[in-house]
């Protein structure tokens, strides 16, 4: 079987790892604690892909039917 | 800050041991009476004073607290059997299946049971539902027929529905029951999903049962004096005085049958004391016939303790009464009857400034309107001022008083009509005392409630802190609706006549004499001078309609859009058109163009309310809609506007037309049906043939069906009033009119010709396979001429699916809202932008990813630069 990316995929949107220095930029910005963001599974395949670890923060940058672009935040958890 | 008397930190639901059930007891209950021939509770009775106080003035005998202080105490009965709880028979059978008979183990091997052990451990570790993997153990191990830890053979247990278990032909009395769960080792116990730090499985079979405090289950003294025992009493009362019989006969060595008699007799008084609902025994019963509401019904259902005490309440200071129109309060007004205003009341603090007027309240009490109820003394005494001396009262009053006046004019009140599916289904008011026995309502305010006036009822909620009164004000009232949220347009707007009276007095030919223009001025409230007559002719000054509306208009007002009417040319002629549908308005001045559902209807795509409530502001939107209502109705009622059934007529010739198309659309059907019969049609792709040859009919019955109301509507004019209406988007739809006026058309169940009904047809009318237009269901007739017998019945068909749909989808639609409502209630949106749940965690980073309200915004954008551009030029982009 081929390796499929599946970043490739036209439904998944972009991900990206965030820097540590970038990460604690974003969690000060909303002022969160990183449990209070939004989760994503260390397990999920596209954040395999991108290779982010546990404890990293995801970028996702996905397109938005009212503001065109949305950028949301993950962490990755467990699992 | 709120002092917390006590934490909880941790919570556990377990069972009540027998000791623990003493241990909690005041008392041991052993006589079945209430009260002696003095009406003194008699002591160890399940009146005892020790359970508790319920009589005004006397001391609990156990706390020492009044009634109302005194939470009550529990007492207990000594069981002289033991009785199975019913509300655990399922754990119980459960229990009894796994086990062994003799050992008491869980019948499986022993290597089974440490795997599943540590299944457990690990899941309460992680805190998930490990209770959940006594269902697998008890399938698995209630078929073992040998017992692996002592060889025992196991026997058929059965279950006999209500309390009994039958083991082959044996039939297992509590006590068995009780010894066997006794012999569950605290492991095992485990597996079967019961936490043995909190119950153990024998406590499901009752040695001793708790008797509640008699605030629990207080007794009602009637009229005449005579005291009514509580439900719950009653019950208690059997169960005591069958223990006692059986504890008697027992001592007494009575015949074993006697005692088996009278225990299960127990066993029945203390299962429906639980519930009452068990299927398989008959519902205890009052004297009366009456069927006694014991605990599970205390607590179940809609009206039970959760969803009618709890969940909700019943609460004071709020009125229900049927509603009715009246056009000329504002949307912001609320008629309130007069009797409503003098029991509803409002607490004013007396301050130096309000002395006098609230001495007047006073003297007039309770009865004469504005007055007030009660007056409460600084020291906390209230003065009914149906009893009390209200001149003296009156005088006495001075800074520090409270005075529970009437309701008055002004006052803010919440107004609501369920359902209550959005937050305009409740706003605040400003009340009018009226006459009358109805609450009044603004017509512009039936949208957002749903309202009709076919006998609904409202309810009227009286906030009583000034706190309240200023939040609701502010927030909650009714011009600071007029936005929804939902769609951002106006929600509260005109409706029906005030859309049919502005077009009648906005169109190009409506001239009016100084008179006129002033009878309705004057109904709109304004109190201007005229403008400069529009046209004058054989020396009387007239002034067109548009002019009259445009004193309506804020100044600076600049607008142009297409109206509703407007009918889409190929080049639109702009100013020029000739149904006069492009309106133009400069600088608050109706220059062109008419108004109609496009200008201020609510729930509709309405362009001058919209502008005027953005860009005004809610107060300015308000009046305009108060005003533009009054005088649409005023306007409407000058020129005259009715409908009849006559404007549904069309002339014979027309009718002789229409009756030619169908003729010819059904000579097309049967012609379809003849090459479908001789196998020469082409199927559409994807379709059988027979798909094909229904899609055809269908489509030349429905073009056949357009091309009469086309006729018909070449024979209607805009002269009709019902056109009028129509085209105006006011009421109805030209759908409607050609309904009524050409023909009905097709009639369908699930979006397919009708075909049920006998073996390969409809009706017994029709040959067997007959696939015409008529014997499938279409309707040539009209509303108007009437329908045939055969097309009547095919129109209940068809009508019948639509009040099923529409029946099926509130209940589907309310229980998904109420899902979607618990899952979002404890949402809200930070100042920072992001919506967060209540424990701070973020849902989303912007609220709705663009950070609009729809409410603020124009078209769901946050600046609208058409809509700018337009207002500085008063030209549209487009």
């Amino acid at each position: 079987m081929v390796e499929f990316d599946v970043r490739r995929h036209v439904l998944v949107p972009k991900h990206e790892v965030m820097p540590p220095e970038k990460a604690r930029e974003i969690l000060e910005k909303f002022r969160v604690s990183p449990h209070q963001l939004p989760l994503v599974k260390a397990s999920d395949p596209v954040a395999k892909a991108i290779g982010a670890k546990l404890g990293d923060i995801v970028k996702i940058t996905r397109d938005s039917l009212t503001a065109g672009k949305a950028i949301i935040y993950r962490y990755v958890t467990e699992g | 800050m709120m002092r917390v008397p006590k934490l909880i930190e941790r919570m556990d639901f377990g069972l009540l041991s027998p000791d623990e059930i003493r241990k909690m007891s005041v008392t041991r209950i052993v006589t079945a009476d209430t009260y002696d021939e003095d009406g003194y509770p008699i002591e160890r009775g399940l009146m005892d004073p020790r359970l508790g106080v319920v009589d005004p003035g006397l001391r609990c005998r156990t706390c020492g607290a009044r009634a109302g202080e005194c939470p009550g105490h529990f007492g207990h009965v000594e069981l002289a059997r033991p009785v199975i709880h019913v509300g655990y028979i399922e754990v119980i059978y459960d229990c009894l299946r796994a086990t062994c008979r003799k050992c008491g183990r869980i019948s499986l091997p022993d290597s089974k049971l440490e795997e599943y052990l540590n299944q457990v451990a690990e899941m309460r570790k992680d805190g998930r539902k490990w209770w959940v993997v006594a269902d697998e153990i008890v399938r698995s191990a209630s078929s073992v027929e040998k017992c692996p830890h002592c060889g025992e053979k196991q026997q058929q247990l059965k279950f006999e529905k209500p309390t009994a278990f039958m083991e082959g032909k044996n039939r297992l009395t509590p006590s068995d029951v009780r010894e066997r769960l006794e012999r569950i080792t605290d492991d095992d116990a485990m597996l079967l999903g019961i936490n043995p730090e909190v119950a153990r499985p024998e406590w499901m079979v009752l040695t001793a049962l708790p008797v509640p405090p008699v605030t629990v289950r207080p007794s009602i003294t009637l009229e005449s004096g005579v005291r009514s025992e509580d439900d719950l009493t009653h019950k208690l009362v059997d169960i005591i005085r069958i223990n006692q019989r059986l504890s008697e006969n027992i001592e007494a060595g009575a015949p074993h049958l006697i005692v088996e008699d009278l225990w299960e007799l127990l066993q029945y008084h203390v299962t429906t004391y639980f519930t009452n609902e068990v299927s398989g025994v008959p519902p205890a019963r009052h004297r009366s016939g009456r069927i006694l509401r014991t605990l599970a019904q205390r607590l179940k259902g809609k009206e039970g303790r959760f969803r009618g005490n709890l969940s909700g309440k019943r609460v004071d200071f709020s009125a229900r009464t049927v509603i009715s129109p009246d056009p000329c309060i504002s949307i912001n007004e609320i008629g309130v009857p007069e009797y409503v205003a003098k029991t509803l009341t409002i607490p004013v603090r007396v301050t130096a400034h309000n002395v006098e007027e609230l001495r007047n309240f006073v003297r007039r009490g309770p009865d004469t309107h504005p007055g007030a109820n009660t007056v409460i003394s600084p020291d906390g005494k209230r003065y009914d001022l149906r009893y009390a001396d209200r001149e003296e009262l009156a005088k006495t009053l001075e800074q520090g008083f409270i005075v529970e006046r009437h309701l008055m004019d002004d006052d803010i009140v919440l107004f609501n009509r369920q359902p209550s599916l959005h937050r305009m289904s409740i706003m605040a008011h400003e009340v009018r005392v009226m006459p009358g026995r109805t609450f009044r309502l603004n017509l512009c305010v039936c949208p957002p409630y749903n309202a009709d006036f076919d006998g609904d009822e409202m309810n009227l909620h009286a906030p009583q802190s000034e706190e309240a009164q200023a939040e609701a004000w502010i927030l909650m009232r009714v011009q600071e609706q007029i936005l929804s949220p939902r769609f951002g347009g106006p929600i509260i707007g005109g409706i029906q006549d005030h859309i049919t009276g502005a077009y009648l007095l906005t169109r190009r030919d409506t001239l009016l004499t100084r008179e006129q223009a002033q009878q309705l001025l004057a109904a709109a409230g304004l109190a201007v001078d005229l403008p400069k007559p529009a046209i004058k002719k054989d020396g009387t000054r007239y002034w067109t309609g548009k002019q009259i509306f445009s004193m309506l208009l804020p100044k600076g007002l600049n607008l142009a859009y297409k109206a509703k009417i407007c009918e889409n040319c190929v080049r639109c002629k702009k100013e020029e058109c000739d149904i006069d549908a492009y309106v133009v308005i400069r600088d608050g001045q109706l220059l062109n163009g008419v108004m109609d559902a496009r200008s201020y209807k609510a729930l509709d795509r309405c362009e001058v309310l919209d502008r005027v409530a953005k860009d005004y502001g809610t107060t300015a939107a308000r009046e305009f809609l108060d005003r533009v209502t009054r005088l649409s109705i005023a306007a409407a009622t000058m020129f005259g506007f009715t409908t009849g059934i006559d404007d549904e007529d069309i002339p014979p010739e027309a009718r002789e037309r229409i009756d030619e198309i169908l003729d010819e659309a059904r000579d097309k059907v049967n012609k379809l049906i003849e090459i479908y019969n001789l196998g020469e049609m082409e199927p559409l792709p994807g379709r059988s043939l027979r798909e094909t040859l229904e899609m055809r009919i269908m489509e030349v019955l429905a073009e056949s069906r357009d091309n009469a109301g086309e006729i018909a509507e070449k024979y209607l004019g805009l002269d009709n009033h019902a056109v009028i209406m129509a085209r105006i988007g006011a009421r109805g739809s030209m759908l409607n009119l050609t309904q009524m006026a050409a023909c009905v058309g097709q009639q369908s169940v699930r979006g397919e010709r009708l075909s049920r009904g006998y073996k390969w047809r409809t009706l017994p009318h029709y040959k067997v396979g007959d696939l015409g237009a008529e014997a499938r269901g279409f309707i040539g007739s009209s509303y108007k001429r009437g329908l045939k017998p055969l097309e009547f019945f095919f129109h209940a068909m068809g009508g019948r699916e639509g009040l099923v749909d529409t029946a099926v989808r509130t209940a589907q639609s309310g229980y998904m809202q109420r899902r979607l409502i618990n899952a979002l209630q404890d949402l809200r949106v930070g100042y920072d932008g992001t919506v967060r749940d209540d424990r701070g965690g973020i849902v989303q980073f912007v609220y709705g990813e663009d950070g609009i309200d729809p409410a603020r915004s124009d078209g769901g954008r946050a600046v609208n630069i058409e809509k700018i551009i337009e207002r500085v030029t008063g030209f549209s982009g487009g």
